[in-house]
């Protein structure tokens, strides 16, 4: 968690207007706040955990990212941060675009499907994988769409969207993703990390 | 009612002009204030009322001897922390707890002013308590906060003075009363202005009270601010002090024996015209039809932060509604923030003991003045 939020803080300029989406608790929001910007709002579907933020006196939204980023005008952040949450949607596509409008960048983080983990639970088991990131069974995980390191490089270049950066997580190791090393930081991590823009 | 109130009373010299184009001045405006403004006069928070609210918040109500109406929120150890803030609420011209309304005495006649009182607005109410704050020497209050009518005149008192208040605390309102809103306020009307003690409004000439009116008034619109989960728990079709019906018109049923009394005890702290002209300021009351057609224009020049919240079970001002103002400010870039509540208490949500509401909106308060005070210094 920790190493994502570094991670994501690096991504992001000093005093700029940032927006996270699907901000749970607020933990990143409260970590950017004291390392990066004040200027943070959150959006989040759970009441509860709404609740909980604006208890931090964090300025969050009760909303859904499907339905609610509309309300936003065109570039209104300078970053909007979708943290391990892309693939809980039901059209993680149409989520991207308004990202991708709201935002002047963008910063999806993917809890990677296709970590070597992963992959052999399913090829040894011949069960859904289960994992330290992803530790929901198949019949109660709010995960319906996931997807791969390499599966989100490859959306983005049919997409036409521009990746800046491309990051690699294993456990605290950073390291970054290129077109020659995809297949290979694919099966070797368990996040991945991109700064994107239209 | 016009009794003798011992209460904290300004009169506003200033004239106002009233959107209704007429203009008044001279005229008292009562409050009341709880715990201390401090040496810096940044912990003031202004409270506004609703409908039949008035500016006792909290502690002891003088007229009624219950408990203030928002008694749950502000106090000792409470949501809003009369430990550390400096609480001030007024009651608004055209109420009837010793701010200029329809019962206040006319000196040249000795009588109650009655319908003869203008039209006013919520612009109206909030510019007159605008006075009130320039007379307490307050430059720029922490918050504005206030539920249903109370919400509205937070969205009014931000639009009308942008840069005096750092935070607004709009609570299940709306920023234009709907059809449904009118409707409800137009049956209350009706009923009070069909008593034949009514008189048009001059009822105290004649020593009259349209008592009857007003209770029924009282007992529709208080259906709405419950709501039917809640009704249903709390009465089902139990009866009254009885084991079976008594096929008449008494109260055989709880929830008619329930209405009757609240009817029967608001008779005897409400005027009937202050209900006429309060619910008719609601009803006038569309914040974008000010600014064009255009919600967000009205926050346009503030930089106030905005906590919008609303209730799951509240029908008379829905989450849709509450919604809209959090998307006006959106649109604008404004810093708002939004949760919807989760209680079966209807509209009434936000004077009741909602754990819940009282919490997040309690922690939020607190954390926000630490964050505000801590970027000043």
């Amino acid at each position: 968690m920790k190493e994502e939020f570094n991670i994501i803080s690096n991504l992001i300029e000093e005093n700029t207007r940032v927006l996270d989406v699907g901000c749970g608790n607020g933990d990143l929001m409260k970590f950017l706040q004291e390392n990066k910007t004040k200027d943070i709002r959150g959006l989040e579907i759970s009441k509860e955990k709404v609740q909980n933020c604006l208890s931090k006196g964090l300025t969050v939204i009760e909303g859904n990212a499907e339905s609610d980023l509309k309300q936003f005008p065109k570039s209104s952040f300078d970053y909007v941060i979708l943290s391990q949450t892309l693939q809980a949607f039901l059209n993680p596509e149409l989520v991207i675009n308004e990202l991708l409008k709201v935002g002047k960048k963008v910063i999806v983080t993917i809890p990677n499907f296709g970590y070597w983990r992963v992959r052999l639970q399913l090829l040894f088991k011949g069960t859904m994988p289960v994992t330290e990131n992803l530790p929901h069974e198949w019949y109660n995980t709010p995960n319906l769409h996931m997807c791969t390191i390499k599966d989100f490089y490859n959306f983005c270049s049919t997409m036409n969207i521009k990746i800046y950066k491309s990051i690699a997580l294993k456990k605290s190791r950073i390291s970054e993703i290129n077109k020659s090393n995809l297949n290979y930081k694919n099966l070797d991590s368990h996040l991945g990390i991109f700064l994107i823009e239209s | 009612m016009n009794k003798n109130i011992d209460t904290k009373k300004i009169i506003i010299s200033n004239p106002l002009k009233l959107d209704c184009g007429k203009e008044i001045n001279n005229f008292p405006i009562a409050y009341e204030t709880y715990g201390e403004l401090n040496s810096e006069k940044s912990n003031a928070i202004l409270v506004f009322h609703a409908l039949t609210g008035d500016q006792y918040v909290s502690g002891k109500n003088p007229i009624t001897n219950k408990d203030g109406w928002w008694s749950y929120v502000v106090g000792e150890n409470k949501p809003i922390d009369t430990n550390k803030f400096f609480v001030i609420c007024a009651n608004v011209i055209g109420g009837c707890m010793g701010s200029y309304g329809p019962s206040t005495i006319n000196e040249s006649t000795s009588k109650q002013i009655g319908t003869d009182f203008p039209i006013i607005t919520i612009n109206d109410m909030v510019n007159a308590q605008y006075e009130l704050i320039k007379y307490l020497e307050i430059e720029k209050l922490f918050a504005v906060v206030g539920g249903s009518m109370g919400g509205m005149q937070v969205l009014q008192f931000v639009a009308n003075f942008p840069d005096k208040a750092k935070l607004a605390i709009p609570i299940a309102c709306t920023s234009s009363h709907s059809a449904q809103n009118i409707a409800f306020n137009e049956l209350g009307r009706q009923a009070i202005m069909a008593d034949s003690k009514w008189e048009n409004g001059f009822y105290s000439n004649y020593k009259l009270n349209p008592d009857k009116g007003l209770a029924v008034a009282r007992m529709a619109a208080h259906i709405t601010y419950l709501s039917e989960k809640g009704l249903q728990e709390k009465f089902g079709r139990k009866l009254q002090d009885r084991d079976s019906l008594r096929y008449g018109f008494e109260a055989d049923f709880q929830i008619e024996s329930y209405l009757r009394y609240q009817g029967s005890v608001f008779v005897d702290r409400f005027d009937a015209n202050s209900y006429l002209y309060i619910t008719r300021a609601m009803d006038y009351f569309d914040l974008s039809k000010q600014y064009k057609g255009n919600l967000s224009e009205a926050f346009i020049k503030t930089k106030t932060k905005f906590f919008v919240i609303s209730f799951t079970s509240d029908w008379l001002y829905p989450t849709s509604e509450n919604r809209e103002i959090v998307i006006a400010l959106n649109s604008i870039g404004a810093d708002v923030g939004f949760v919807e509540i989760e209680s079966d208490k209807g509209h009434d949500s936000f004077l009741l003991d909602v754990p819940s509401f009282l919490k997040t909106l309690g922690d939020y308060i607190n954390s926000t003045y630490k964050i505000i005070n801590e970027r000043r210094i």
